[in-house]
C-alpha cells in the first residue's frame, strides 16, 4: 500500500515485532527441549508436539515427563532444599535479586517466545507478563532477606510441587517460583504442555544466573505428568493453578498425605456497574477484564452486571467500543487480541456460545477481522442473560462476557455472590460509600475499584469458594510456602482406648442429684438430638457420669443453618466481638471449679491440672477477646495512586471436630479463635469427654452471644466429621483427632473446596503458646484485597 | 458507527444545524452536565495502553504524519510578534514540504497545508493578505487570550474586529472561574455571544484545562460550551503550566461523542500546546479514530494547535524517504 493510499483511508497497516531472536533460541535447541532437572537439559526420551496458536505450525518437541523424570527431578529439589534453606536469607535474596535483573535483560526474548508460543498479543507480555514476573522477584528478594526478622516462628515447607496454567505461562511461573525460593524451599514445576518454552528458557537463564542446581526443576509433560508430581511422596506442598475440576482432583489425590495445597482454580467474576460510574471508563475497563489475554483470565470479569437505569446505554457503549478492536498476529504491535491457547479450546468456547444462545440470550459479536489461519475467536458479548443459563455460571475461559441486570446494591451483591467461584470481583461507581461497602460484602479474594486485572508482587491474589484457596504475592501469601515450627516433630495422637462401662447398681437410698440431659446446642437452643438417641460418657473407670445426644447427619444439617443464619455476627464490631470473649470468659471463671471438677471426672485428671485446663481456657478466651479487635488487615502499596486494603475476613461457617484431648482447652483453642474473627461454627466436641463443651453452653447462654454463633453437636467425630467435610453450605473445616478423620476431611472437603485444618493425627501440645496466636487467627480468616486507585 | 441512528435526541437541539450541519447548539441542560462523571484512574489507564495497542509503520506511519500535518494550526502568539514574521509562517503554512520530499513520498500531486494559521487579532489581516488564493483558514485567538478577564463587551468587540478583518476561525477562551464555581450558566452565557459574535466564522473554545484540574471539569466545561454552539472545543492555550495531555483529550472527545449521540451534531477537537513531537502527534490521532473515527482524523473536526511540531514531522519524513536520521536545518524555517 502507498502513502497516498494510506493517506485516504488511514487505516493502521501492520507494525510486526522481529521474532528473530526468538526462533533462533528455538533452532540452537534444535526445537527440542529435555527436562531441566539438577541444573541440566535431560535428553528427551518420549516427546510431544507442540504448536503456534496463531498459525497452527509445528513449533517445539517437548519431554513427555515420566515417573523416572519426576523422581529424578524430586530428588534434586530434595538434595538441594537443605543447603538452599540454609543459606542466609541476604544470600537468597542476591539470588532472587539476581533472577529479576535477568529478566529485565532478557525481557523481549522472554515476551517474544511467549507470544508466540501463547498467541497472547507482545503488548501483554511485553508490557505486562514479563516486567510483573521482575517485579514478583525483586519483591521477594525482600522477603527472603526480611525472612528471619519477619517470620521467626516458621520454616521453609520443603520440596514443592507446583503445577501452572497456559494463559499466563511466565508469569504464573514468577508468582510460584518468587515466593516459594525466597522463602528457602526448592520446586519441582510443571509449565501446562501448550505453553512451556518460557519455563525451559527461565531455567536456563537461571542457570547462566547463577542459581545452584536442583533448586529449580522443570519437568514437562500433560496433566499424567502433574498426576506424577502431585502423587509423588517426596513432595512437601502442592500449588496448582489451573480449572476447577483438576484443583478438586488434587484435593481429593493428596487428601491425609500430609502435603500442604494451595490451589488457584476458575472464576465467574462479576463487573458492577452502577448508575453513577464513569460509563466509558467502566467500558473500558470490560475490556481489559473480558478481552484481555483473549478472556483467557480466571479472574477476568466475565459476568457484567449493570443497574438497569444504564443497562442499554452501556451495552450500546460497550458494542460500539468491540466493533474497534483489533484481533491479530499476537506479534503485530497494532492489535488487542491475539490467538486463543489451542483448537480445543476454540471448540469449548463455540460450544458454550451457542449453549448460550440457545438459552435465549442475545449475542452480538462485532464485525472485526480474524486472520484466516490459527485459532481465534472474535470478542463477544452475550446480553440477557438468565442467572439460570449456563454461561452466566461457567467460566467460558475466552473473550465472552454475559449481561445481567440489577436494581439495587443489594442485588448487586446477592447476584455477585450467586455462583459457586469468588475470585475477583470489579466495581464501577463514582461514590465511595456505595463502592466500598458493595467491596465489602462481594464473596472474593480480590476487588477492584474502578479498576479491573490489576496484579502486584506486594498484593495477595487468590479466591474463595471454588475459586481456590491459599493467595499468591505479599505477606499473605509468603505463609503459604512457610510452616510454623511448632508443628515439626509433634507427635502422634495415641489411639484412645475407651473405658467399659461397668453396669451400675445403686444400693443406697437417697435423693439423687437432679437429673441434667445434656442436649445439643443449636441455634442459641438445647435441643434433642433429631434421632432421640443418647450414649453414655465415662470415667477412665467405667463409671457413667452422665449421657450425652447422639448427633446425627440431621442435627448437623439443622446447626449449619442455624449458623448460616447469624451472619450478622460476621459484621458485628469487633469491639463486640471481643466484650462477648470476655464475658464468656468472665462467665466460664464464675464457675471454674465446678468445670474443672468435671474435667477431673471425665479424664481422672488430679485436681490441680484440671483447674490449670479450665484457668488456661480461660486465659485463651482472654486472648482471642484481646485479638478480636487486633488482628487487623494491612494496606498494601502497588506501584499505582492508590492503595490495596488486605482485609480479614472471617471464612464463615466453619465446622471444627474438637480433639479427644484437653476436653475444655482443645474446644475453646479451635472455637475462639473463629467466633473473635467473626466466623459461625459447629463444633464436635471430644466424644470421649463431651461434658465441658456441654457445660459450656449454659456459659453461652449467660453471655450474649448471639444464636447460632455456636453450635454444639455431641457424636461420633469420624461420621459428624465427614458429614460437615461434604456439607455445600460450610466453608471451612478444622478437624483435630484421627489421620483417619484427616483424611476423610480433606478429601471430602473437595466438594465445595472449603479450607480445611487438620492434624494428621499429631499431637498438639494445647497448654502450649503455640496453641493460640496468629497462626490460628491466619487460619480463621481469608484475605480479601480490595484494590482503590485514587484520583480526580 | 459515530452515531446511533435509533437513540432519540434531545428535542432542545433538533432545531436542525444552520450553516451545513454546524452545531447550533441547545439549550442548558444542567441534569445532563450534573450527571456528567470522569474516573481519572481509569481514564490514564486507556491512554498508558493505547500506544502499545496501536502502532504505525514506515508507509502507514508517514501518511498519518502527513495528515497530521495538514491538522496543524501552525501559530505564533507570543509578544514579540511582527508582521513579518507572520509573513514568514504563512509562507511556510502554504508549503509545509519542500517539493522534493513530497515528490520523495509519492504525494507530488496533493496539495499540502497545514489546516489554518493562527495569530493575535493585531496579524489577522497581515495573514489574510499573506494566504489569498491558499484557501488556508485564519485562526484568531480572542477575548482577551490567553487569561480571558477582559469586560465582555471589549471580547465581544475584539471578535467582531477579527471577523471584519478577515479571520475564518475565532479562538474564544473561556472565564475559568466560571467553571471552578460551577456556574454553568454564566458560561453557557457567555459561549453563547461568543458564538453569535463570530457569525460565519467558525469558532473554537478553549478550555484552559491545566488550570480547571480535575477531569470532570473539563467534562463539564466541554459539554456546556457545544451546548452553546462551540464549533470546536480546545484544551488550551498553551501558557498554562498543563496543556494537551492525552487523558484531557480523551476526556474530551468522549464528551464530543456523548454529544454526537444526543444531539447528532459532530463538533471538531482541537488539542493545543505540549504537541512538539510526531510522537504525541500520533497518540492525539489514535486516540481520535479510535473514540471518534475516521472522520475525526481530518482538518474540519481535528486540528493540532502547534508551532514545532511541524518540523519534526519534516524531520521524520525525510528519515522515512531516505532511511537516515534528518537534522531540523535541513527544513526551512517557519
Amino acid at each position: 500500500m502507498s502513502i497516498a493510499k494510506y493517506f485516504d483511508d488511514m487505516s493502521y497497516g501492520l507494525s510486526p515485532e522481529s521474532d528473530a531472536e526468538a526462533r533462533s533460541w528455538l533452532a540452537r535447541h534444535d526445537h527440542s527441549f529435555g527436562h531441566f532437572i539438577a541444573g541440566a537439559f535431560t535428553q528427551p526420551e518420549q516427546s510431544f508436539q507442540t504448536h503456534e496458536p496463531a498459525t497452527g505450525k509445528p513449533l517445539a518437541r517437548l519431554a513427555q515427563g515420566t515417573a523416572a523424570d519426576v523422581d529424578a527431578a524430586v530428588a534434586a529439589a530434595r538434595k538441594a532444599q537443605g543447603p538452599w534453606a540454609k543459606l542466609p536469607g541476604h544470600a537468597r535474596a542476591r539470588h532472587l535479586y539476581a533472577l529479576a535483573r535477568m529478566i529485565q535483560r532478557h525481557a523481549r526474548l522472554i515476551a517474544v517466545v511467549e507470544a508466540i508460543d501463547n498467541g497472547k498479543p507482545i503488548r501483554e507480555t511485553r508490557d505486562i507478563d514479563v516486567p510483573l514476573a521482575a517485579r514478583h522477584f525483586t519483591h521477594h528478594a525482600g522477603w527472603a532477606q526480611l525472612q528471619d526478622s519477619s517470620f521467626p516462628d516458621h520454616v521453609p515447607v520443603g520440596v514443592v510441587g507446583q503445577i501452572i496454567p497456559w494463559n499466563f505461562p511466565f508469569l504464573m511461573l514468577a508468582w510460584k517460583l518468587a515466593p516459594a525460593l525466597a522463602l528457602g524451599n526448592t520446586v519441582v514445576l510443571k509449565p501446562a504442555e501448550y505453553t512451556s518454552l518460557t519455563a525451559l528458557l527461565f531455567a536456563e537463564l537461571a542457570a547462566a544466573a547463577g542459581l545452584p542446581a536442583g533448586v529449580v526443576n522443570i519437568v514437562t509433560g500433560a496433566g499424567e505428568t502433574g498426576a506424577l508430581i502431585v502423587d509423588h511422596p517426596g513432595i512437601d506442598k502442592i500449588a496448582f493453578t489451573g480449572s476447577t475440576d483438576v484443583g478438586r482432583q488434587i484435593r481429593q489425590r493428596i487428601a491425609g498425605s500430609g502435603k500442604a495445597l494451595t490451589l488457584e482454580l476458575g472464576g465467574k467474576s462479576p463487573f458492577i456497574v452502577f448508575d453513577d460510574a464513569d460509563l466509558d471508563g467502566a467500558v473500558e475497563g470490560v475490556v481489559d477484564a473480558i478481552w484481555f489475554n483473549q478472556g483467557q483470565v480466571c479472574c477476568a470479569g466475565s459476568r457484567l452486571l449493570l443497574q438497569e437505569g444504564i443497562a442499554e446505554d452501556f451495552i450500546r457503549r460497550l458494542k460500539r467500543r468491540m466493533a474497534t478492536l483489533r484481533v491479530g498476529s499476537p506479534l503485530d504491535k497494532g492489535i488487542d487480541m491475539g490467538a486463543i491457547v489451542a483448537p480445543v479450546q476454540v471448540e469449548r468456547i463455540r460450544a458454550l456460545v451457542a449453549q448460550g444462545v440457545a438459552d435465549g440470550a442475545d449475542l452480538y459479536q462485532a464485525a472485526v477481522d480474524l486472520p484466516a489461519e490459527g485459532c481465534f475467536y472474535p470478542p463477544t458479548l452475550l446480553s440477557g442473560v438468565q442467572p439460570a443459563s449456563v454461561v452466566a455460571q461457567e467460566e467460558i475461559f475466552g473473550p465472552v462476557a454475559v449481561t445481567m441486570t440489577f436494581r439495587t446494591p443489594d442485588e448487586a451483591v446477592q447476584l455477585a455472590n450467586h455462583a459457586r467461584y469468588g475470585l475477583s470481583a470489579s466495581i464501577w461507581s463514582e461514590t465511595i460509600g456505595l463502592a466500598l461497602q458493595v467491596a465489602a460484602r462481594v464473596e472474593a479474594g480480590v476487588v477492584w475499584v474502578n479498576a479491573t486485572n490489576l496484579f502486584d508482587a506486594a498484593v495477595g491474589f487468590g479466591g474463595r469458594k471454588d475459586s481456590g484457596f491459599g493467595r499468591e504475592g505479599g505477606r499473605e501469601g509468603a505463609f503459604e510456602y512457610l510452616k510454623p515450627k511448632a508443628t515439626i516433630g509433634r507427635k502422634m495422637r495415641p489411639v484412645a482406648v475407651p473405658p467399659v462401662a461397668r453396669a451400675a447398681m445403686v444400693t443406697e437410698f437417697a435423693a439423687p442429684a437432679i437429673d441434667r440431659t445434656a442436649k445439643l446446642f443449636v441455634g442459641g437452643k438445647q435441643v434433642r438430638p433429631d434421632g432421640n438417641y443418647a450414649s453414655p460418657v465415662l470415667t477412665p473407670k467405667g463409671a457413667v457420669i452422665a449421657e450425652v445426644g447422639e448427633g446425627s447427619r440431621k442435627d448437623i444439617r439443622n446447626a449449619v443453618a442455624a449458623a448460616r443464619k447469624a451472619e450478622g455476627w460476621a459484621s458485628a464490631t469487633a469491639h463486640n466481638r471481643a466484650q462477648i470473649l470476655y464475658y464468656i470468659a468472665e462467665n466460664l471463671s464464675a464457675r471454674a471449679a465446678e468445670f474443672a471438677a468435671r474435667i477431673s471426672a471425665m479424664t481422672g485428671q488430679p485436681a490441680a491440672a484440671a483447674t490449670a485446663e479450665v484457668e488456661a481456657s480461660i486465659a485463651r478466651l482472654f486472648s482471642y477477646g484481646a485479638w478480636a479487635d487486633k488482628y487487623e488487615g494491612r494496606v498494601h502499596v502497588p506501584p499505582l495512586r492508590g492503595v490495596a486494603l488486605a482485609m480479614n475476613e472471617p471464612v464463615g461457617v466453619v465446622g471444627v471436630i474438637c480433639p479427644p484431648e484437653a476436653p475444655l482447652l482443645g474446644f475453646i483453642s479451635l472455637v475462639a479463635p473463629l467466633i473473635a474473627m467473626g466466623n459461625r461454627v459447629v463444633a464436635v466436641p471430644s466424644a470421649l469427654h463431651p461434658l465441658s463443651a456441654m457445660d459450656f453452653y449454659s456459659v453461652l447462654e449467660t453471655s450474649d452471644l448471639p444464636d447460632g454463633v455456636l453450635n454444639i453437636v455431641t457424636g461420633d467425630p469420624q461420621q459428624l466429621g465427614e458429614t460437615l467435610a461434604a456439607h455445600a453450605d460450610v466453608d471451612g473445616i478444622w478437624a483435630f483427632g484421627s489421620a483417619a478423620l484427616s483424611e476423610a476431611v480433606e478429601r471430602l472437603s473437595a466438594g465445595n473446596m472449603k479450607r480445611s485444618f487438620v492434624d494428621h493425627g499429631q499431637l498438639t501440645d494445647w497448654a502450649d503458646a503455640s496453641a493460640e496466636g496468629e497462626e490460628w487467627l491466619r487460619r480463621a480468616t481469608e484475605v480479601k484485597n480490595i484494590w482503590i486507585p485514587y484520583g480526580v | 458507527m459515530h452515531q446511533n441512528p435509533e437513540k432519540p435526541k434531545n428535542p432542545a437541539f433538533l432545531r436542525g444545524g444552520d450553516d451545513l450541519g454546524r452545531n447550533a447548539g441547545g439549550a442548558l441542560d444542567l441534569g445532563w452536565v450534573a450527571q456528567v462523571r470522569v474516573n481519572l484512574s481509569a481514564t490514564e489507564r486507556r491512554v498508558a495502553s493505547l500506544p502499545g495497542r496501536r502502532s504505525v509503520k514506515k508507509d502507514a506511519q508517514a501518511a498519518w504524519l502527513l495528515k497530521a500535518l495538514t491538522c496543524i494550526d501552525l501559530t505564533t502568539l507570543s509578544g514579540d510578534d511582527t508582521a513579518g514574521r507572520v509573513r514568514r509562517l504563512c509562507a511556510k503554512a502554504a508549503q509545509p514540504l519542500t517539493p522534493a520530499l513530497q515528490e520523495a513520498l509519492g504525494m507530488g500531486d496533493r496539495r499540502l497545508t497545514t489546516g489554518a494559521v493562527c495569530v493575535y487579532h493585531r496579524f489577522v489581516a497581515t495573514a489574510v493578505e499573506a494566504l489569498a488564493g491558499t484557501g488556508i483558514p485564519v485562526a484568531a485567538v480572542s477575548t482577551g487570550f490567553p487569561a480571558g478577564l477582559v469586560p465582555h463587551d471589549v471580547k465581544l468587540r475584539e471578535i467582531e474586529a477579527s471577523v471584519a478583518d478577515g479571520a475564518a476561525e475565532i479562538d474564544i477562551v473561556i472565564t475559568r472561574e466560571h467553571v471552578l464555581t460551577g456556574n454553568w450558566q454564566a458560561l453557557y452565557d457567555e459561549m453563547r455571544d461568543f458564538r453569535a459574535a463570530c457569525g460565519a466564522a467558525h469558532v473554537k473554545a478553549i478550555l484552559a484545562t491545566g488550570e480547571l484540574k480535575t477531569l470532570r471539569n473539563v467534562a463539564q466545561a466541554s459539554l456546556v460550551c457545544m451546548m452553546a454552539g462551540a464549533d470546536f472545543i480546545k484544551t488550551s492555550t498553551g501558557k498554562e503550566a498543563v496543556n494537551a495531555t492525552p487523558a484531557v483529550t480523551l476526556t474530551m472527545i468522549r464528551t464530543i461523542r456523548d454529544y454526537l449521540d444526543r444531539t447528532g451534531y459532530r463538533v471538531g477537537y482541537k488539542p493545543a500546546g505540549g504537541i512538539a513531537t510526531t510522537k504525541d502527534a500520533l497518540i492525539q490521532q489514535f486516540l481520535m479514530k479510535e473514540e471518534l473515527g475516521r472522520d475525526w482524523l481530518e482538518p474540519d473536526l481535528f486540528r493540532i494547535g502547534a508551532s514545532s511540531l511541524l518540523a519534526d514531522i519534516e524531520r521524520q519524513l525525510e528519515t522515512h524517504v531516505t532511511g537516515a536520521y534528518s537534522a531540523f536545518n535541513r527544513h526551512p524555517i517557519g
